[in-house]
């Protein structure tokens, strides 16, 4: 099965051929075909993953171009962690798929929605295929284009537009990293092939400056991608997408493909404490910052993008403390109480058309399925022990404790903290107290969108079971085994670190019940609205201001600049030569006046004329 | 008889040739143009007969060629008058100068 990986990317991207060429016959039953071939894509993913469990990892490549010596490959492979990430994306895929088809009815452009998602799908799964970063690249790119797409899907609307534009531009800053990277390593090693970087970089045949600088580029790559600080700013304002989408790419899958790059990158990460070291403080800094934000957010769907942004901090700061297996076992755990969260902030949507929180509650008595499942999926990301969000946070918290870097652990522990009161603050707010008089005929989501609830609520308690402290580590010994740049040592957990992360989620959860539920403590104590605190809280720090001010208007004024340069020198230029050239013409076309008979005169005294030399000189044959 | 000799037949040709051009060249009535072609063409006619008696190799095909010339001389006239006819009909004009519709 193993050997025939290659045709899981291939199934989204028939269902986008079949939608774009059948699309306006098909109308809603794109659905099906959409779903349909996601579905294959899971069933093989699943056998592939289901091999990978006994077998070798398998690698196939061809000669993809040939330049003087230098050959690149183009191919696949399949090892733990591809065939891991396999099954996420299309398992999500499948399910954002299914959902879609209730929650985008009567869209006018349906059709066109089920072929963008197929589009993205292959994107992502050619992406975690790729052997190289080149073909990497190649699909990377059309992840961002996917996500371009699909943010901009209702391209009327001016934020819309605005937040598609904004998510590819800032993409494509970490994007150039990845690429400045990428060609610094091709320069050293003469290759794309991970395993050759991997080797060279063990061996130390490059410097050790050299993979710090191109293990920094990488991450700015994955920086962009993931939403890490400086570039989060678009992951929020993405949520201008359909819901769907936002479980699905910025949530899942996309953003997750940075933590997917550091990871796949990790033998050269490992081989630099200085590039460790800046991953994990990036990621450790916007798990905090982005938590705070949080806070106060009062659109559902952005509450959940800073909380995604928070989480995927953590993923970092797990790798940048060699948690390799923590960083991709949390990955894997959000991705599906993520996406749960997301699907159920969607149904949510659904059923009281609106977005902000305060004009929601007592929807818990409505919402039979969607609010148990939103409960299981907070109480995931919460790390409530028990459910999955619990293993794979402890696991990084330990990972960042026995690093050794004591302020990292703190601050990751505030962010957790953070994490389960805003949770639980958007949940007591939407589910629980009054219901607005919005909320009146307000109905459960229709089977289409609950079933993939339900699937996602069922693996947001139990994936974490694969690799807990107290029944065995299953899935990290998987993921190490048989790949000698990773040691994967049985790090001693100390208990009270899990006992102190319980605690913290739960003082969290306590903080919001006494606060939005039983209203004990005024929701102002800290400083309500209007405080300096909370403005700056709510205005994300002014994170998107200060951006506007300084690179935008920087941006701008260059620009200008140039466009005078090409206004006024450059098209000058260009006119000058054109209007030369036209006067020749004007000149020469004043000759065809059309009248026969100064043709006629004309080639009379031409004749004259070359007589007349004739004579003269005698001939030119004389 | 042969008291006229070559070059005075040449001569007559080489004027009527330079009326007819001059005429075919400056005139601005279309008819005057065609009338003005075939004293050209007659002047080739002259040349081909002159030749034919006087030409350093004599021989009737000469005088033959120009009675060809005459025939072909009156078809093109025919077709000539026609197309003027026709242009004269949609342009009602029959001065030259404006017939310059094949410009650019």
């Amino acid at each position: 099965m193993m050997e025939n990986a290659w045709i899981i990317p291939l199934f989204p991207l028939i269902s986008f051929l079949l939608l774009l060429l059948l699309g306006k016959r098909l109308k809603e039953s794109s659905a099906y075909i959409g779903i349909a071939f996601t579905l294959f894509s899971l069933l093989f993913s699943l056998l592939v993953l289901w091999e990978r469990f006994t077998s070798p990892t398998y690698k196939i490549g061809t000669e993809w171009l040939k330049i003087g010596d230098l050959s690149i490959t183009a191919g696949m492979e399949v090892n733990q962690l591809n065939a891991l990430m396999l099954v996420i994306v299309s398992l999500v895929s499948f399910l954002v798929h299914m959902y879609s088809k209730g929650y985008m009815q009567g869209e006018e452009r349906f059709s066109v929605f089920y072929a963008y998602l197929g589009l993205f799908t292959f994107a992502m799964l050619g992406l975690v295929l790729s052997p190289n970063l080149l073909q990497l690249y190649v699909f990377w790119e059309l992840v961002g284009l996917g996500s371009f797409l699909l943010i901009g899907f209702y391209f009327y609307k001016e934020e819309a537009k605005q937040a598609a534009k904004k998510a590819f531009i800032m993409t494509r800053i970490g994007d150039v990293g990845l690429f400045i990277g990428m060609i610094l390593l091709f320069w050293e090693t003469g290759s794309f092939e991970y395993d050759a970087i991997f080797k060279a970089a063990a061996e130390g045949s490059i410097s050790e400056g050299m993979i710090t600088l191109t293990a920094i580029f990488i991450f700015i790559g994955a920086m962009g991608k993931s939403g890490q600080f400086p570039l989060h700013t678009w992951l929020p304002d993405a949520m201008e997408g359909p819901t769907p989408v936002s479980a699905l790419i910025h949530a899942a899958t996309m953003v997750a493909a940075g933590v997917y790059l550091v990871a796949a990158m990790f033998p050269l990460f490992s081989e630099s404490s200085t590039a460790l070291l800046i991953v994990a403080a990036t990621g450790a800094f916007t798990a905090i910052f982005a938590a705070s934000i949080g806070l106060v957010q009062t659109d559902i769907k952005r509450v959940l993008a800073y909380s995604t942004v928070s989480q995927l901090g953590y993923m970092m700061l797990a790798l940048g403390t060699a948690g390799y297996v923590a960083g991709v076992f949390h990955l894997m755990t959000h991705a599906f109480f993520k996406a749960l969260l997301f699907l159920a902030a969607g149904s949510v949507i659904h059923a009281v058309h609106t977005q902000n929180i305060e004009e929601m509650g007592g929807l818990w008595k409505k919402l039979k399925i969607t609010g148990p499942l939103f409960l299981i999926g907070t109480l995931a990301i919460s790390g409530v022990p028990l459910f999955s969000g619990f293993f794979s946070k402890d696991e990084i918290l330990v990972s960042a404790w026995n690093h050794g870097n004591y302020i990292l652990f703190f601050l990751a522990l505030i962010a957790a903290f953070f994490t389960a009161f805003y949770m639980f603050r958007l949940f007591f707010l939407v589910f629980t107290g009054n219901q607005k008089k919005e909320a009146q005929n307000v109905h459960e989501s229709p089977a289409s969108m609950t079933i993939p609830m339900l699937i996602l609520g069922f693996l947001a308690v139990v994936s974490g079971y694969v690799n807990t402290p107290w029944f065995g580590t299953f899935l990290g010994d998987w993921l190490t085994k048989g790949n000698h740049y990773l040691e994967h040592g049985h790090e001693d957990s100390p208990v009270w670190i899990m006992l102190a992360a319980t605690l913290v989620s739960l003082a969290g959860i306590t903080l919001a019940y006494m606060i939005y539920s039983k209203r004990s403590i005024s929701r102002d104590w800290l400083g309500g609205e209007g405080s300096m605190m909370y403005n700056i809280l709510y205005n994300k720090y002014y994170a998107d201001e200060f951006y506007n001010l300084s690179i935008v208007r920087l941006t701008g004024i260059i620009s200008v600049f140039f466009s005078y340069i090409d206004r006024f020198i450059v098209e000058g230029l260009v006119n000058g030569v054109t209007g030369t050239v036209q006067k020749l013409g004007k000149i020469g076309s004043r000759m065809q006046t059309g009248q026969v008979q100064q043709y006629g005169t004309i080639a009379f005294f031409g004749l004259a004329v070359l007589l007349i030399i004739f004579a003269l000189t005698g001939g030119i044959f004389e | 008889m042969n008291s006229v000799p070559l070059s005075a037949y040449l001569v007559l040709a080489l004027i009527l040739f330079c009326i007819g051009l001059y005429g075919a060249l400056t005139k601005r009535n279309a008819v005057i143009v065609l009338i003005s072609i075939e004293l050209m063409l007659n002047a080739v006619n002259i040349n081909l007969v002159a030749f034919s008696k006087l030409g350093p190799a004599p021989s009737i095909s000469g005088q033959i060629f120009s009675l060809f010339t005459i025939t072909v001389a009156a078809a093109e006239a025919a077709v000539g008058l026609a197309i003027l006819m026709s242009l004269y009909n949609r342009r009602k004009t029959v001065n030259v100068d404006e017939m310059d519709q094949l410009k650019h």
